[in-house]
């Protein structure tokens, strides 16, 4: 079983935090950070297991992480889990990020949480793993976007030409818009009906 | 409509998305927890509103917040309206934020119930999915129950997508409603052979979890997983295979054989670092399982340690620690082939890598011997020496310390040495483990009472240089040691060479910066030092000088009274006092050596950690019981006595702490004045042992032992640990000569050894047991620690009672019962039904071999009986697939080994037993049975369901009632009988049908309920000579009645071909079908095996010719009856009745029935005394019903047949069989 899957960048920032067991969120952070100072203070040409840390399981759980520039995979199983294989399975999961990101870097998954949750999930369900066939998974998110896509996504279009309109600090944003002349182009308004 | 939805478009234009979010936090830097409350006032605006997208979106927003670590269970409404949007999009967003933030406590979560019923049966696979990778991660008791039935229906599901999901969470759904394990099982268990490759993954996934838990309950599913390991070809599902196996070797001996060369061969095969590293693991699970059976596996061990050198010699790090993890593993069961390995294991310390370092250390602890400790130990101290950085250091000094203590001090032969090794660790700088040196050095001085001496030279050379210890370290770090020192010397005071000295050192005024249990220590031990330097100075008329340390007292004591320790205060005060009163009668002349020493007479034993924990409860004290009603008030809380025995055990944990009342020292330092005479092993210790830590160099001055040699003992530029490890070898080698042995001379000792041949000559008195054994150098009588009296046996603090996964030992092979069915909720039904809805079974169960109502009407009992026998034909099927010879074993083995079997069959009952439950036959039948791939498991399925179906129709409707426990009984074929009366002899079915010079054909002949009336015949054929036996052919000629099945298109004088060859010495196992029309009488056939005998020489074609016996009896199958069924068949009144009797039988009743059971296919029916009713039923459904009696030397059988033909043959056969006993 995987008890946890963290992603973090170099300064400890936590870009994904998934857990299969519960624990409140403070507690959460804390594993956040104590996984991260024990991963830094190692090199990279040092091996990719540690023993876990205090908060998380027990003697039964390892660290098995990998880093890749300037983000750190972590996932954190036990004792049922090949330790190749879960290193494999970073390297899948990371290739699959890659694959539908095209090129993925940290501000993808900063700016794309969800859908990195989303692929995760593909690949491993519930604390185990449900696929590792990477084409299998990335045919599982493009069919997913598609599906998405043909509902007109949570930011359609509309939202996202006025997105520069946003910055502009309104202090309080009326509500209710007289929408007698409507001048804004809604491309996707069809598919809202 | 259309107009407001454009609305609520235009609305949301104005809200933040996710991006917006984030780039708002990145640009906020500063006041970033500022801003994103104002978002979050933003995000409760916008789950106000109406429109679903913008709650999704405020929902998105929330899961990333909730990232940072912003607890967001006040929106887990919100979350769920979101859940049930229609739209794939926020539907998905809801989950994942249910996902993230759900759990058990979530009060709201028995409200998605339907809505998540209503995604799982979505005609979207993505709604579906999203469903299930939701609920994986939130599922509780409530729902996993109430969805479990849905969850199950989709493990069948069209599309592989949604299968795999359901069956991964399934899981889950077992771990929160365990009922759900069995009824789900069959389908979980069908999914392992699924098409599609992720399926089975997570089939096997699935499995695999539940099997580590509870592995002896999936043990029946090794062969199918046996099938899948040597047919897969998904490196993750053979990994997880492989685990699996790991699990369940130990409970199966025989399963690690059966594995121990497919895995071999995977690791020769396999070019995937992963697998290859899980077979390795694999084999050295099945190793260890063997390690007590099997000695011959010296090249699997071989072939694994091998492999695990190659790994860690890789440059990849990874692989270098696995290497070390899997070598440990095998270093607890074979490590003589570990060892070989030191070179390897000792340079990883030295690796750059602090996991690895460690993982050498860990196998550095189970490599030590007698002979090779102090080598060890040397190395690790020069690591200690360099390592930077204390944690790895303080590793360090925990595993030396480890090392050494392991198992006793096992492998300790010199204590001075160990000693030494203490002291110079007491050097190391900052290391926080100075209590555990501490802790050691009070154990050996206590333990092993002839270091004593020694450890006290030493000890009080450490108080001397106490300063050192104490300057540049941290307060709680090294200093613990004085308190070790102060109290040994103290304790130990007698053995002083210069005790005023050592009183002294304990008196300077530095000592009161030391922290206050220390001192205390230091308070209590001047004054055992005391008493005993008066004692000494008395016996020697010193008067003068006894009132001089008296004087020295009374000067240096008020420095501890002033202490700011109240324990050293007190102890001070009343120290000083009662010197004040010791100098007052001296200075009157009155001795009082005598009575000051009387304080602390009495020996101090070890106690064992738990012995306050073994203590028992004497009867009737009840510990939770007030001893006082209990005020009211609440400051009392933490005056529970429990708390007080807790605190007490805890510290008797840590260390043995002189707590021993005056009356007790006054009987040890009696004992102690006694044993003090003359101890030959005792080394004096010098006179100026102070230089000794000025420096590291300056250590070679310790003359640790001043030996009474004219040579004084000076070994310059060697720490002094090291000169043990010379003079060790000096000892063991002297040792050796001794013997009169001369084995491997340690080198370039010879001049040495004449410079010290006193000392080694000393030693030399010491008992040697062995070559091998090295005797140690002291009297190693190591103390036992104490136990107190009745103290109770058993360790129970190793069970958590709330292990989640023991709610998971369920017995998986016992058929379901009516009452396990998964509880079914009506479509739209709003309440939420708690209890299983027995009547509502849904057309889904139907068609999945579910429980039918008609059975209903079973007995709770006879479903058990039936369990039973259930069980024992799953052990059998099981011990059959284990115990089939392998093609290429070298021992022949011309029939299965009963003994073996029987052994089994009758120990797997046992085990699987639970509390009965109802159950249905038919389903536990073809769904639980592994399906071993081979025709005769086939057949015994097919049988067993028939036989299990007539006695359905038998007992429907009948009153219950109890039967007798041998009733139970199940089939026998392997001649187990349930009885512990006396060992039944071992009993082969198989005879022999032929032999000459090169094969040898033994057979037997089982009936099959397959096709119209067909036997298995199956052939053993043994290869008798050395030639190589191929091609072998089978033909028999066909009579009317009995045919054998040929392969088609083959003509009746074809022969069958044998689907194997035989080397020499080999015997194998064949398989032929024959076809008979009328079973009532016994058959014979005329047979001819071919084959070619190919030699040196040359091949020569050779024929055997044969002749086949089918018997009556072999038609019949072994079918269980129960008494009332019984009953009713005799009365029915058309059976026809026969009797034999057969005089001269000495065998005991219960043999003979076996053997009944075993030859003729009979089961037990009813057993009284001598007498017992046995039933079988003929392949075409004859029921044959036998009264057996046993007289004082004759048995009588009475028959009772629906043919009579067959009746008569059988008893003929019986006849013969008995007359044999």
């Amino acid at each position: 079983m995987i008890q946890a899957i963290l992603v973090f960048n170099n300064h400890g920032k936590p870009r994904l935090v998934r857990f299969y067991q519960r624990f409140p969120e403070e507690i959460q952070q804390q594993i956040v950070r104590e996984t991260f100072h024990l991963v830094l203070k190692r090199d990279d040409n040092i091996c990719n297991f540690l023993e876990g840390g205090s908060l998380i399981g027990g003697s039964d759980y390892k660290l098995i992480y990998r880093h890749y520039a300037t983000l750190y995979f972590v996932f954190c199983v036990d004792s049922s889990e090949s330790e190749l294989g879960i290193l494999d399975l970073i390297q899948v999961f990371v290739e699959t990020l890659d694959k539908c990101f095209e090129n993925v870097c940290e501000l993808d998954l900063i700016f794309h949480m969800d859908k990195v949750h989303y692929i995760l999930q593909e690949v491993v369900m519930g604390g185990m793993v449900l696929e590792t066939n990477m084409n299998e998974i990335v045919a599982q998110m493009d069919a997913q976007s598609r599906l998405e896509k043909s509902e007109g996504g949570l930011s359609a279009a509309p939202a996202r030409a006025v997105s520069a309109v946003k910055n502009i600090n309104l202090p309080e944003i009326p509500r209710n818009i007289n929408i007698g002349d409507l001048n804004i182009k809604v491309p996707n308004l069809s598919q809202f009906v | 409509m259309a107009l407001k939805m454009v609305k609520g478009s235009i609305d949301r234009m104005f809200d933040k998305n996710l991006q917006d979010l984030v780039r708002g936090i990145r640009n906020h830097k500063e006041d970033e927890a500022k801003y994103i409350s104002q978002c979050i006032d933003e995000i409760k605006q916008e789950l106000k509103q109406d429109n679903i997208a913008v709650k999704a979106n405020a929902v998105c927003k929330l899961t990333y917040l909730q990232m940072l670590g912003y607890d967001i269970s006040w929106a887990a409404f919100n979350i769920i309206e979101v859940m049930s949007a229609s739209k794939f999009t926020f539907k998905r967003i809801g989950y994942l934020a249910a996902s993230q933030c759900f759990h058990e406590g979530t009060d709201v979560i028995m409200l998605t119930t339907n809505q998540i019923r209503k995604d799982l049966s979505s005609p979207s696979q993505y709604d579906t999915g999203v469903a299930l990778t939701g609920l994986s991660c939130f599922v509780t008791p409530d729902l996993a129950r109430d969805l479990a039935n849905d969850i199950m229906t989709l493990m069948s599901h069209t599309k592989p997508y949604i299968r795999k999901k359901a069956v991964l969470i399934m899981y889950k759904v077992f771990l929160k409603y365990p009922e759900s394990l069995r009824p789900a099982f069959p389908r979980l268990k069908e999914k392992l052979e699924d098409p599609d490759p992720g399926v089975q993954s997570a089939a096997v996934n699935v499995i695999c979890e539940l099997a580590r838990r509870n592995p002896k309950n999936y043990l029946s599913l090794a062969p199918l997983f046996f099938k899948l390991m040597t047919s897969s070809t998904n490196n993750w599902v053979l990994i997880k295979i492989i685990k699996l196996f790991g699990a369940l070797t130990p409970l199966e001996p025989r399963l690690g054989k059966k594995l121990i060369e497919p895995l071999t061969n995977l690791i020769h095969s396999t070019s995937a670092m992963s697998l290859l590293y899980e077979c390795v693991n694999t084999v050295i699970a099945v190793l260890i399982s063997l390690s007590s059976g099997m000695p011959n596996h010296s090249a699997s061990i071989q072939l694994c340690v091998q492999k695990l050198r190659i790994l860690i010699e890789d440059s990849d790090q990874n692989l270098k620690y696995l290497g070390l993890l899997a070598m440990s593993k095998i270093l607890r069961t074979h490590p003589k082939s570990v060892q070989s390995h030191k070179d390897l294991i000792l340079q990883c310390l030295d690796d750059k890598d602090e996991s690895i370092r460690l993982r050498a250390l860990d196998l550095l602890y189970g490599m030590v011997s007698k002979k090779n400790l102090m080598e060890i130990v040397k190395r690790l101290m020069t690591h200690v020496d360099k390592a930077e950085g204390t944690t790895y250091r303080d590793e360090l000094l925990t595993k030396i310390i480890d090392i050494c203590s392991q198992s006793n001090y096992q492998h300790i032969t010199n204590f001075e040495w160990y000693i030494s090794i203490l002291v110079e660790l007491t050097r190391l700088e900052g290391t926080r483990h100075g209590h555990l040196i501490a802790a050691q050095m009070l154990d050996v001085a206590i333990r092993v009472k002839a270091i004593r001496k020694f450890a006290v030279s030493q000890m009080s050379a450490l108080l001397d240089s106490a300063h050192l210890v104490t300057s540049s370290t941290q307060r709680n770090g090294i200093c613990e040691v004085l308190y070790a020192a102060a109290w040994i010397c103290g304790e130990f005071s007698e053995h002083l060479q210069e005790p005023h000295q050592t009183l002294e050192a304990m008196l300077r005024p530095k000592v009161t910066t030391l922290p206050g249990h220390i001192q205390a220590v230091y308070v209590q031990n001047v004054v055992k030092l005391y008493a005993s330097i008066l004692q000494r100075q008395e016996q020697a008329g010193e008067a003068e000088a006894a009132q001089e340390v008296t004087q020295l007292l009374v000067e240096r004591l008020p420095q501890f009274v002033q202490s700011a320790d109240l324990e050293v205060q007190e102890r001070a005060s009343c120290i000083l006092q009662l010197v004040k009163h010791v100098q007052k009668l001296q200075a009157k002349g009155v001795p009082v050596a005598e009575e000051v020493s009387a304080l602390f007479a009495g020996e101090l034993n070890p106690v064992a950690p738990k012995a306050q924990k073994k203590v028992p409860v004497p009867e009737g004290l009840d510990l939770d019981a007030w001893i006082n009603e209990p005020p009211s008030d609440s400051e009392s809380e933490d005056e529970k006595p429990k708390a007080i025995f807790h605190d007490e055990e805890q510290r008797q944990a840590r260390h043995r702490h002189p707590e021993v009342d005056e009356e007790e020292l006054a009987r040890r330092r009696e004992a102690r004045k006694q044993e003090q005479a003359n101890n030959p092993f005792y080394i004096k210790s010098s006179p100026s042992p102070q230089k000794r830590y000025q420096d590291a160099p300056g250590v070679e001055h310790i003359p640790v032992v001043q030996i009474d040699l004219s040579v004084p003992l000076k070994v310059p530029g060697m720490p002094m640990s090291e000169q043990y490890v010379k003079l060790e070898e000096e000892r063991r080698h002297q040792q050796r000569l001794e013997k009169g042995r001369k084995q491997r001379r340690r080198k370039g000792k010879e001049t040495e050894k004449e410079k010290r041949g006193g000392r080694a000559r000393r030693h030399g008195s010491l008992p040697t047991e062995s070559d091998e054994d090295i005797a140690p150098a002291q009297q190693v009588d190591i103390i036992t620690e104490e136990m107190p009296e009745n103290a109770l046996p058993s360790d129970e603090d190793d069970k958590d009672p709330n292990d989640p996964y023991r709610a998971l030992d369920i017995d998986l092979d016992k058929p379901l019962a009516d009452s396990e069915k998964l509880p079914i909720q009506k479509h739209r039904n709003t309440e939420t039904s708690k209890s299983p809805e027995k009547e509502d079974i849904p057309a889904v169960e139907k068609k999945s071999k579910k429980p039918k109502k008609k059975e209903k009407k079973h007995k709770e009992k006879e479903r058990e009986k039936e369990r039973k026998k259930e069980k024992e034909k799953k052990a059998e099927d099981l011990d059959f697939w284990l115990s089939t010879t392998p093609p290429l074993v070298t021992a022949p083995a011309p029939a299965p080994s009963t003994e073996e079997l029987g052994v089994n069959a009758a120990a797997a009952p046992e085990d699987t037993c639970e509390g009965p439950k109802a159950e249905e036959a038919e389903d536990g039948d073809t769904g639980a049975e592994p399906d071993l791939g081979r025709k005769s498991s086939r057949h015994k399925k097919k049988h067993k369901k028939e036989k299990e179906e007539r006695t359905k129709d038998k007992k429907r409707g009948r009153k219950k009632q109890p039967v007798p426990e041998e009733a139970v009984v199940g089939p026998v074929e392997n001649g187990a009988e349930e009885e512990e009366e006396e060992p039944v002899p071992p009993m082969s079915s198989y005879c022999l049908l032929a032999e000459n010079s090169y094969i040898k054909m033994t057979y037997d002949v089982q009936a099959s309920l397959q096709k119209d009336s067909q036997v298995t015949v199956s052939v053993i054929l043994e290869n008798q000579s050395s030639s190589f036996l191929k091609n072998m052919e089978l033909n028999v000629l066909d009579s009317l009645n009995a045919k054998m099945a040929r392969p088609e298109g083959s003509s009746v004088h074809d022969g069958v071909p044998v689907p194997f060859q035989l080397p020499p010495g080999v015997s194998n196992e064949a398989k032929f079908v024959f076809t008979i029309q009328s079973i009532v009488m016994a058959q014979k056939l005329k047979g001819t095996l071919s084959f070619i005998a190919k030699d040196a020489d040359g091949a020569t074609h050779e024929k055997l010719d044969f002749r086949l016996h089918f018997s009556c009896s072999s038609y019949l199958v072994t079918t269980p009856c129960y008494s009332d069924a019984f009953a009713k068949l005799l009365e029915s009144g058309d059976l026809s009745m026969s009797s034999v009797r057969v005089d001269g039988i000495s065998m005991s009743f219960q043999n003979l029935l076996a053997k009944i059971s075993f030859h003729h296919h009979f089961s037990v029916v009813e057993r009284v005394d001598s007498c017992a009713s046995m039933y079988s039923r003929s392949v075409q459904g004859h029921h044959v019903c036998l009264l057996v009696k046993k007289g004082e030397r004759s048995v009588s059988v009475d028959g009772k047949c629906s043919d009579a033909t067959l009746l008569g043959n059988l008893l003929e056969e019986m006849k013969a069989t008995l007359a044999q006993c």
